[in-house]
């Protein structure tokens, strides 16, 4: 009998390393996980040690295979997905990085950004993207200008870029090479041709010489030791889509963290957005046409529930918030808007605060618990409006994962809010699943997308209860309360 | 209101007074608070002290809250806790079960529906958190009762069976019940005092419960305990399905009864970290 055969998954993300072995079925089968360090040099900064992170992903990958009792010989495909935007620069002789990758949450390019707002419209129009401290073309620009003789050494071709799937599949296979999500990121690629744009390059200041070759999601990129195919790499948001099997257009999913991350599958056309999303690359399954996504990002979700256990102390773990909520009926009227650091989409308005608007004396912290939750509902409507809006589609459910799913409520809330059924799916490591999918796709695997969708199911399902009075009268409200918190910082 | 009992009433005044305030107290001053004579507090204090209650301060000789006190007041596990904590282990059972997934806590003598996840079969399903149902004619609720920590198996006979905090309601009510005073919701529902003593005894026997259309006719559910770090049962964890597929002449499947032992145990091994 031939023994089993598994795929497996890196998950680089910004605080650790993961790697999944997965079956045909697309069950998990074993799970390593390694930290990195969190590199703070200054207020704003956050950098990583990339060979720190290169040991990190060696370690979990023989964790995870050893683990499981199975050999490197059982392995027909590894996929890569990675925290976007984060910024490698290495020597192609040595191998060593040139300096600490700078972090996709890092703010230093800050006045950099701003110095391109004469290209604005060009970076919107080509490469889909707002100006913002995130994308690494400026980190890159950043780590030439500020490192002497280095700008000498990248037109040469001698230290070379990646973010951290090419940094990966570089180390892995010897190619330079990096997916086209990940390249959309970079605010140096052109979202039709997919290809390195020279206007974009020549606003940026980025030598061609120092970039990888873009490639499809989903191909052989080539070998690791030991004979294992690399063939798939994609951006962590983009491979939650797929491992999510969004594989059609208007179908979008929602990832729960920290912060939310909504992506609409649109279909093979880029969606210039007018509702403040951006436009980015969903997939590119070998030689077919790359798919293409609308993305809104939620700046504070889960952390809110965070705030509320560390700041104010109402809750000792975080999902005590539903117990807290479950203590009340509705929201008492009041209203929470967490514009921490201003409001991000679809609003983009950097003198919003957070307010919590209609207090009255009959509000308890039960009532502060439940606005708490409606927040993260309330803003996921209003990206989805826009998603909607920009696309021309409606959506007609919502596939939410990451670790807020498990709060009942909280997806109860989304549904009422949404007015569509919210399904969390049976795997809810949908990131590593998104790159196994597209490893194996790649090595056939898997033979096609629909059997991918075979494999996807439902773990559970919350439809809407609400009355459309309600849900109208309650955005009213949350609408109000957007507008109190506008205009109170002033730079 | 039946009899009290004037010892218990007298301890936990005294229970009362160290928790009012930051400051130890002394014999005397918890005597003079409570209007009472010195050697009655001593009596008290002594037991309190004895079974850790109360500490009694070396130096001093003031006494305070004793840790294992505290300890009682935080030894509840939230269940939205228990559901995040629980929830791969919950997934992964149903992926290798290819069965729905429940896991329940004791509530009012029946079972609270804490966690529930869909047959991976995409066939139409309901969302079952915050259904009641009734403990003696479930797999959950006999792990429940058979590992309770306070011994109060004999709950179930007040329980409010069917009753559902929160509508959905699909355990249907009993139609008439026994004589004994347990309703039966099948033929083969365990009705009787003694008969649910020898289940309850087979159970902490082999460390797992099974119902064999004892609910629902034609349906079968295999459940396991999940502990905490000090090993009381705080919840359980367990399949509910067909019984052509789960069950052999009245027997659970013993493969998909070590799915679901593996699974309690690992949500257990979490707990305790």
């Amino acid at each position: 009998m031939p023994r089993p055969q598994y795929v497996a998954a890196i998950d680089q993300g910004t605080t650790s390393s993961r790697c999944m072995v997965f079956d045909q079925d697309g069950r998990i089968v074993s799970v390593a996980q390694r930290e990195h360090r969190q590199i703070f040099p200054r207020p704003g900064w956050v950098e990583h040690d990339a060979a720190e992170i290169w040991e990190a992903v060696q370690g979990v990958v023989a964790d995870a295979v050893t683990g499981s009792g199975i050999d490197f010989a059982q392995l027909v495909a590894l996929g890569i997905t990675n925290q976007r935007e984060t910024t490698v620069l290495w020597d192609r002789h040595t191998g060593r990085p040139v300096a600490n990758a700078i972090v996709w949450q890092d703010t230093r390019t800050d006045a950099l950004v701003r110095s391109l707002s004469e290209h604005e419209e060009l970076f919107r129009e080509r490469a889909g993207l707002p100006l913002a401290t995130y994308f690494a073309g400026p980190k890159i620009r950043w780590l030439l200008d500020e490192t002497p003789g280095l700008r000498e050494r990248a037109e040469r071709g001698d230290v070379l870029f990646g973010t951290v799937d090419s940094w990966l599949i570089w180390r892995l296979t010897g190619r330079h090479v990096t997916d086209v999500t990940n390249a959309s990121r970079t605010m140096l690629m052109n979202l039709r041709t997919l290809s390195w744009d020279d206007e974009l390059l020549a606003a940026l200041g980025v030598p061609r010489a120092m970039l990888p070759e873009i490639r499809p999601s989903a191909e052989v990129y080539g070998t690791a030791d030991g004979g294992v195919p690399v063939a798939a790499a994609l951006g962590d948001q983009q491979a939650a889509l797929f491992g999510q099997t969004c594989f059609g257009p208007g179908e979008t999913k929602s990832t729960y963290g920290s912060g939310s991350f909504l992506l609409m599958n649109t279909g093979t056309e880029p969606v210039a957005s007018k509702h403040g999303l951006l436009t980015t690359v969903g997939y590119q399954i070998g030689e077919a046409p790359a798919t293409y996504a609308l993305e809104g990002s939620i700046a504070v979700t889960g952390s809110l529930v965070q705030w509320l256990r560390d700041n104010l102390g109402l809750i000792s773990s975080a999902a005590e918030i539903e117990t807290l909520a479950g203590t009340v009926e509705d929201n008492g009227g009041c209203y929470f808007v967490p514009a921490f650091s201003g409001l991000f989409a679809p609003h983009w308005r950097s003198d919003a605060r957070g307010v919590i608007a209609g207090l009255t004396g009959f509000v308890t912290k039960g009532h502060i618990a439940r606005a708490v939750l409606e927040a993260t509902a309330w803003q996921t409507r209003e990206v989805v409006d826009a998603m909607n809006a920009d696309a021309g589609l409606a959506l007609t459910s919502l596939r939410a994962d990451g670790g807020m799913t498990a709060n009942n409520l909280l997806m109860q809330i989304l549904a009422d809010v949404l007015a569509v059924p919210v399904v969390r799916p049976m795997v809810s490591e949908t990131t590593c699943l998104g790159a196994a999918y597209a490893a194996g796709l790649a090595t056939g695997y898997w033979p096609d997308t629909d059997s991918l969708r075979a494999n996807w199911h439902k773990a559970a399902e919350w439809r809407p209860k609400i009355g459309q009075d309600v849900r109208d009268s309650e955005y009213r409200n949350w609408r109000k309360a957007i507008e109190r918190s506008l205009d109170w910082s002033t730079p | 209101m039946g009899e009290t009992i004037q010892s218990v009433e007298r301890a936990a005044g005294i229970l009362r007074l160290l928790a009012s305030g930051p400051r130890e107290l002394g014999v005397a001053e918890l005597a003079r608070a409570m209007g009472l004579p010195k050697g009655t507090l001593h009596g008290i204090l002594r037991t309190l002290v004895h079974v850790g209650f109360v500490e009694q301060d070396a130096a001093t000789g003031r006494y305070r809250l004793g840790g294992t006190l505290l300890h009682l007041g935080s030894s509840y596990l939230d269940v939205n806790e228990l559901r995040t904590r629980s929830l791969n282990w919950a997934d992964a059972l149903a992926g290798r079960s290819r069965e729905s997934v429940w896991i329940g806590t004791a509530h009012e003598g029946g079972v609270l529906v804490v966690h529930h996840v869909f047959r991976p079969d995409d066939s139409m399903q309901v969302l079952q958190v915050g259904t009641l149902l009734p403990a003696h004619a479930t797999a959950l609720g006999k792990v429940l009762l058979a590992y309770d920590p306070y011994g109060d198996a004999g709950a179930a006979f007040d329980a409010p069976s069917g009753t559902t905090p929160q509508a959905t309601a699909t355990a249907t009510r009993g139609d008439e019940p026994a004589a004994e005073g347990l309703p039966a919701f099948t033929p083969r529902t365990i009705t009787g005092a003694d008969d649910l003593a020898k289940e309850l005894e087979l159970v902490r026997g082999r460390g797992w419960a099974c119902d064999v259309e004892e609910l629902v006719e034609g349906e079968v559910s295999i459940a396991a305990p999940i502990r905490d770090g000090r090993g009381v049962t705080v919840g359980a964890i367990g399949v509910r399905g067909a019984v052509e597929r789960l069950a052999d002449d009245g027997e659970p499947h013993i493969t998909i009864v070590s799915y679901v032992r593996d699974a309690a145990r690992a949500i257990t091994r979490d707990l305790s970290r």
